[in-house]
């Protein structure tokens, strides 16, 4: 996975609450079978409409999505982090999440960063007046920073500690193989299977 | 401290706490379905794993499937791509697979209990929001994304901060021709749909207790509509008859044991909630969605509200812009809004006591004319069930569409049932978001009776109007 320590880009102010994630990625882009190559589904429907902020020249380059409350909320598909991911966009800022969006959003090197609505207000009102002003999105010290906005943010130390290292989460949970194959061991032997069993080869 | 069930079937799955807060789960069951799924696999193959726990793991065709007839084959060249890399994957794996056109195929969380795969204390996952539907068997379901699926299929283990708590009680007894559905609209119009983010909802109180397994997979269905991780219901001797009909279980002395395991796992009377909503049953009434989220919900007595009832900024705007989409004028009566497809189906609604309901209200009646109504069973067998009951002769009478394949369909949208641009649909799925049943859709979510009433008038109706 990417790593991500500190970002600065230009931003594109989404004044919208309750962005679910099938306006992210509408339904009918979900039938590929691959992990790229949705950039141009991002917010289709709402692209096809005149003037939408995503598209607008002034915006061209941005990697950092500001957005009102309850972003990416609804279907868990990680099709919509990969549509935002391929776009360009390395962080999302919003007063809340959808929880599986924020964590298909971590095995994504996609940094959702949780601020009060009046940062978000703030960083509209910044990023409208001004387009080319740069967002940092600083993970170390776990700050955004905007001309002389400075906002502290709180993120999960293993989350944190994932980004910062970009690091592969099955890789990280297979190092403890000895702790899951002795969790079998003891699990009651009435669960239910899908198929006889298989030998686990450790 | 007491726990609470949902804490409990945790504590029993922590393989290892990890010094940061996070602890590794233990997942007894992973069901898949075509989408999402291909990604998951391509990424084990590339990084040279392989699938640790195929007999905890299950997939079955659904999003996909078309409806009208068990021979079709998929139109969409993509979604076809997503079927063949289904069985191939699964074939590689050693994963058993219902296909499209099997017995035992279907919704995923409509099989996955009728496979009897689903019990009390149990953590099950699958890639698919609406997995909280399990939860009512008092598991710890909930939906996770490609990635994590592939984490699963590797580790059979998920890495997961712990859960906050929070009870919804529902007081008293729901009156009649008030169902699972509408008390979960009235619930998620109250809280709204961030009011249980983060938390896994635990279903109490007696109007619950009352709920048949099935109503109770509704309710737990649209926990997520809430926000919520996932939505449990404790176990009793409702979940333990309808298990006792379920293939694979127990006999015996071992049944004995595992009832007696299942019991235990109710939660303590000292258990702490972090949240707690109260409903009272006796003053609901059936509910409909008028916007573009399942929280803009209202009584199907109530008229569409105006963007001033909602507080100035953001909230209005949200109201606003649901209005237009929807195309709907404040103050309008719901009885009033006449929609021209009715969708009766989805994991919410499309088991056989979804489509009981619906027969009850259309047996000597018909479909009103230019309206279609379209009813996609769960599952295959389902369908069986509805065809020796008779069900289908009801609906053919009443000029319905039941269709022939089973599987996710309109509520998705992504097989061939979409709606057109502007259509406007009364539907028992789960989501009103825009352009969720097909580009430039207008969805009202609803029960299967409202659903079968309003097919009969045209508009938004109970079966009280008839």
């Amino acid at each position: 996975m990417e790593k991500f320590t500190v970002h600065t880009g230009t931003a594109v102010p989404l004044r919208r609450t309750d962005v679910d994630t099938d306006q992210i990625i509408p339904a009918r882009f979900c039938a590929s079978t691959r992990r790229t190559g949705h950039a141009d589904a991002l917010f289709a429907d709402w692209r096809a409409g005149s003037g939408f902020v995503l598209d607008r020249p002034e915006r061209a380059g941005a990697s950092v999505l500001v957005a009102g409350q309850d972003f990416g909320t609804g279907s868990s598909r990680e099709y919509a982090v990969w549509a935002l991911r391929d776009f360009g966009f390395r962080a999302v800022l919003a007063p809340r999440f959808g929880d599986i969006f924020r964590g298909n959003a971590l095995m994504n090197g996609l940094l959702t960063v949780v601020v009060p609505a009046e940062t978000v207000e703030r960083l509209w009102e910044l990023t409208e007046n001004d387009p080319r002003i740069g967002v940092t999105v600083d993970l170390e010290r776990r700050e955004v920073r905007c001309a002389g906005l400075v906002q502290a943010f709180d993120i999960d130390p293993e989350v944190r500690r994932r980004l910062l290292g970009g690091l592969d989460a099955i890789a990280d949970t297979l190092r403890h193989e000895a702790d899951i194959a002795r969790y079998e061991a003891g699990r009651r032997p009435a669960l239910p299977v899908t198929r006889p069993a298989v030998t686990v080869a450790s | 401290m007491g726990r609470t069930l949902a804490q409990k079937t945790w504590d029993a799955h922590v393989v290892r706490h990890s010094g940061d807060g996070d602890d590794l789960l233990y997942i007894d069951l992973q069901l898949l379905h075509e989408v999402n799924t291909p990604q998951a696999f391509d990424r084990l193959r590339a990084a040279g794993r392989t699938v640790r726990r195929p007999d905890l793991t299950v997939g079955t065709e659904d999003h996909n499937t078309p409806t009208l007839a068990l021979d079709r084959v998929i139109k969409d060249r993509e979604g076809r791509r997503q079927a063949e890399l289904m069985r191939s994957n699964c074939a590689e794996f050693g994963i058993p697979l219902h296909r499209f056109g099997d017995r035992d195929q279907g919704i995923v969380h409509v099989i996955a209990p009728e496979l009897g795969l689903v019990r009390p204390g149990m953590t099950v996952v699958c890639c698919d929001s609406h997995t909280t539907t399990l939860g009512a068997f008092g598991a710890l379901a909930f939906g996770i994304g490609s990635s994590q699926v592939e984490h699963v299929l590797a580790t059979q283990t998920l890495p997961m901060r712990p859960l906050r708590q929070m009870s919804v009680t529902v007081d008293g007894v729901l009156p009649t021709g008030v169902s699972a559905k509408d008390l979960v609209l009235a619930l998620i119009a109250e809280v709204g749909t961030a009011g249980g983010q983060g938390h896994v909802i635990e279903y109490r109180g007696e109007a619950v207790r009352a709920l048949s397994m099935e109503a109770r997979m509704t309710l737990c269905n649209m926990s997520v509509e809430a926000g919520s991780r996932a939505g449990t219901v404790a176990p009793d001797e409702t979940t333990f008859a309808y298990l006792a009909r379920c293939p694979g279980m127990p006999r015996g002395a071992e049944w004995e044991r595992e009832v007696a395991y299942w019991r235990a796992l109710a939660g303590d009377a000292d258990a702490r909630f972090d949240k707690a909503v109260t409903l009272d049953a006796r003053t609901l009434s059936p509910y409909v969605s008028w916007g573009t989220n399942p929280a803009q919900s209202v009584p199907l007595d109530g008229r569409v509200p105006a963007p001033c009832d909602f507080a100035p900024g953001t909230q209005r705007d949200a109201a606003r812009r649901a209005l237009a989409y929807m195309d709907l004028e404040p103050g309008t009566a719901l009885r009033d809004v006449a929609v021209d497809t009715v969708f009766l189906g989805s994991c919410t609604n499309g088991r056989i006591e979804d489509l009981r309901a619906a027969a009850d209200v259309l047996r000597g009646r018909k479909v009103a004319d230019g309206l279609h109504m379209m009813i996609v069973p769960g599952s295959a067998r389902v369908r069986r069930q509805a065809v020796e009951e008779g069900l289908d002769r009801v609906f053919a009478e009443a000029g319905a569409d039941f269709r022939a394949g089973a599987g996710c369909s309109m509520c998705a949208a992504l097989n061939e049932d979409r709606l057109l641009p502007g259509q406007r649909a009364a539907s028992t799925n789960n989501r009103n978001f825009e352009g969720r049943q097909g580009r430039g859709s207008r969805t009202h979510i609803v029960s299967p009776a409202v659903a079968a009433a309003t097919a009969v008038t045209g508009r938004l109706s109970s079966p009280t109007d008839l």
